[in-house]
């Protein structure tokens, strides 16, 4: 199986942290060595936050270099951009189509991005958008929105669906399971069209 | 057989000290750290654990039950290893009984600290052995190691951590043996002329303390987390930590000498591979630890412009370093889209009880000495309401001193609730005892927020979810000596501002007491919502002014020159204070 970087970024309090959670247990019961890679802290109070995830059949370091990711996992549309030096050229892009205004820009002090659009579709015109919020909403629970997005992830992976699912039951407890396996169900769902 | 599980190096350390038979655990919360006793107890069935008020008393617990004949732990991030180094420095020299493990991370690039110091100096300023893992397999094996080194040797050990080692999740083999391990405890007997160092008592420890270093020299040149690992021999590179992790991807055909154990240095081990390479490389983390020692050994080491000893190391460092040396790698391709951008810092959450405060603080024009904590986010815009910051519990000292050196104006000290029980008593013990008149204003949020909602003396629990006393403040402040105590609701922004307009201009010391509970930490997140009327709101600004999250900016007035406001309904948790600053009464509850 092939080796493989990936690097979640996002906002705290997004969910950035499970879903990589989920993504890392998945590889490893795909039987890889895996590394899974957070940082947080101060960051938990909505500033940016980025998780990594190395699976190979040895990992060595932790950390992803500068332009070396094949696949960049963003759950807001901002911070994809501000996180684009850890993509390695030809590497894949997972959007979620949402907007989050940092407080910086909500409370006025700085300004906002007013050309967001054609910023992301020059960078990433092959990106794969999913409408993560709105689907988890769709499905009654916002908070699963994190779940839709491991459901579109996984199927830019090489694990198979059931080992996904596996590593979600093992990592989310019992009365949201339920909710959490329709979410990825259809994230997936979402993005094979 | 194997049983094989995903753990960060911090739950390592807990899953170690259940199997190597640990029977006390005491420690205060610290990014990276925390994980740690929250994991420990999880094996609360066989392992004492607890938050300690602060990092000295964690590591005077675990001292006592080491001296009382058992396995113990403590466990801080690297400035709480500071506040612990007191009884750290005199116990190396009595020796440990029962096995002592020391746990200290390391922040490299300050991902969530105020200083970068590179604790391993401290560990060798204390003489006692250290241990540096470089996953969280190694952190499982060396912690269990540590145990009998500290026995063996009577010694306490330490292993350090990193932010990098901490918060990073590799599979762990737990053995299929796993499981909760009884240790004979070794019992204690008195013996005065170990366990009170009195100058006649303390000489004969420190000639043994000397023996004992080369000891342990001779263990690390022979312990099997020292090795040395084949390869191309014009390049040999010693290196420990989680950077053997960089060097491995970057340095991949070159001869290592990977030390897990580098304090005393295994001396004898890297002349050997000294000996046996063309270029002796030496690659660490922060400070020039190693490197200064294998040069005082008379080793030459390879010199090279670099920068490598601050902040935190990362492949592409190595890459540079590898280019510069060997000139065969490019610097990858790195494409930026990042220009521009406006910034996300971390912010006071929506609904927090100390925003009211600092609002105030600002209005008043008060010079406000700070602390470590969620609230430390009070001295960014818009509240803009902090002036300083050192260390935990220093706010106090430092607008005393202030005070003392003639400061003109309004001036307090502002400290949370857990970051009080841990160095402000002390604090504002000086100032009652000294005549001071320092307003000393505590954020009472019953909680440790920023690492993560930690019980503390104030919450009324313990770590392990059991009932607890919880320390009423005031009484405490009154039992010093204060005669102004004040209690004060932390939504109310009319009250803050009188008690805190009277206290900070009042000629005795006093204390005040702004609480509320965290309102993630007791999930009242979504008490109620507030909306906006666009046909009242006036664009005035004046919520703006307190650095809601919630509160965002809507459709331009005045030319665009400003702003009228609109409330996130999902952010909202109705605190209310919003309300307060509107003169318009545009802003009122939806549901």
């Amino acid at each position: 199986m092939s080796a493989m970087n990936v690097s979640l970024v996002g906002v705290g309090g997004q969910g950035i942290l499970l879903t990589s959670d989920i993504l890392a247990r998945t590889a490893a019961r795909a039987g890889l060595d895996v590394k899974k890679s957070e940082i947080h802290g101060m960051a938990q109070r909505g500033g940016s936050v980025i998780s990594q995830v190395r699976f190979a059949e040895r990992v060595y370091s932790p950390i992803i270099q500068d332009g070396a990711s094949d696949l960049l996992v963003s759950f807001e549309r901002i911070e994809a951009l501000r996180w684009r030096h850890l993509l390695r050229a030809g590497g894949k892009v997972l959007l979620n189509n949402l907007n989050l205004a940092p407080v910086t820009v909500s409370s006025g002090q700085q300004p906002g991005v007013d050309d967001l659009d054609a910023r992301l579709a020059a960078e990433y015109p092959g990106a794969c958008v999913v409408e993560g919020l709105r689907i988890a909403t769709d499905l009654g629970n916002a908070r699963a929105m994190n779940l839709v997005i491991a459901g579109a992830l996984s199927t830019l992976t090489p694990f198979e669906v059931s080992v996904w699912e596996e590593a979600i039951r093992e990592r989310i407890p019992g009365k949201m399971l339920e909710t959490n396996l329709r979410a990825f169900a259809a994230g997936r769902d979402a993005v094979r069209g | 057989m194997s049983k094989k599980v995903l753990l960060s190096a911090n739950e390592a350390v807990a899953w170690a000290a259940c199997k190597a038979g640990c029977s006390v655990a005491s420690a205060y919360p610290g990014t990276p750290s925390t994980e740690i006793l929250e994991n420990v107890a999880k094996f609360k069935e066989t392992i004492y654990c607890e938050w300690a008020v602060n990092e000295k008393v964690g590591m005077e617990v675990a001292i006592g039950a080491s001296i009382a004949g058992v396995r113990a732990l403590t466990a801080m991030k690297h400035v709480g290893l500071n506040v612990a180094m007191d009884p750290l420095m005199t116990y190396t020299y009595v020796g440990a009984n029962g096995g002592l493990v020391v746990v200290t991370a390391d922040d490299p690039g300050m991902h969530s600290s105020q200083n970068e110091q590179d604790s391993r100096n401290l560990v060798r300023f204390a003489r006692a052995p250290l241990f540096e893992p470089a996953d969280s397999q190694e952190t499982f094996d060396m912690i269990q190691e540590a145990f009998e080194v500290s026995e063996t040797y009577r010694v306490p050990a330490f292993v350090r951590l990193t932010t990098r080692t901490s918060h990073t999740s590799t599979v762990v083999d737990v053995g299929d043996d796993f499981g909760p391990r009884q240790v004979e405890g070794k019992g204690y007997v008195k013996d005065i002329r170990r366990y009170i160092p009195v100058p006649m008592f303390a000489r004969p420890h420190r000639l043994q303390a000397q023996e004992r270093t080369e000891q342990l020299r001779a263990y690390g040149c022979g312990t099997r987390f020292n090795r040395e690992e084949p390869g191309d021999r014009r390049l040999g590179i010693v290196t420990s930590g989680v950077t053997y992790q960089y060097v491995k991807e970057v340095f991949p055909e070159f001869a290592v000498l990977k030390l897990g154990f580098t304090n005393p240095l295994p001396a004898e081990l890297i002349k050997r591979f000294a000996a046996s390479v063309e270029r002796l490389l030496v690659i660490e983390e922060l400070d020039p630890f190693l490197e200064e020692q294998i040069r005082a050994l008379g080793l030459k080491v390879v010199e090279h412009k670099t920068e490598l000893n601050m902040l935190e190391m990362n492949p592409l460092r190595l890459t540079a370093l590898r280019q510069e040396l060997l000139g065969d790698v490019a610097l990858p391709e790195v494409r930026r889209a990042d220009a521009g951008l406006p910034t996300r810092p971390p912010v006071l959450c929506a609904g927090c009880s100390h925003r009211g405060v600092f609002y105030t603080l600002a209005k008043l024009g008060a010079t406000v000495t700070g602390d470590i904590g969620c609230y430390t986010l009070g001295a960014f815009p818009p509240l803009s309401a902090m002036d300083t910051t050192i260390c935990m519990g220093a706010c106090i000292g430092n607008a005393y001193g202030m005070e003392k050196a003639g400061h003109k104006g309004r001036l307090c000290a502002v400290i949370g609730d857990s970051t009080f029980f841990h160095s402000g008593l002390t604090g504002i013990l000086n100032v009652i005892y000294n005549g001071g008149r320092t307003t000393t204003v505590v954020l009472d949020n019953r909680i440790t927020g920023m690492t993560g909602h930690q019980e503390n003396p104030g919450s009324g629990k313990t770590l392990c979810g059991d009932p607890a006393p919880a320390t009423d403040i005031a009484e405490v402040a009154r039992a010093m000596g204060f005669k102004r105590v004040v209690t004060v609701p932390a939504y109310d922004l009319a009250a803050l501002e009188q008690v805190l307009a009277e206290e900070l201009d009042a000629p005795e010391p006093s204390v005040v007491i702004a609480g509320a509970p965290c309102r993630i930490a007791a999930k009242l997140w979504n008490l109620a919502t507030y909306g906006v009327d666009a046909e009242k709101c006036k664009a005035c600004g004046a919520c703006f002014k307190l650095g809601c999250p919630a509160i965002t900016r809507g459709e331009a007035a005045a030319g665009g020159k400003r702003f009228k406001c609109v409330i996130d309904p999902v952010q909202c948790s109705g605190c209310n204070l919003c309300i307060q600053t509107c003169k318009f009464g545009a802003i009122s509850k939806i549901r």
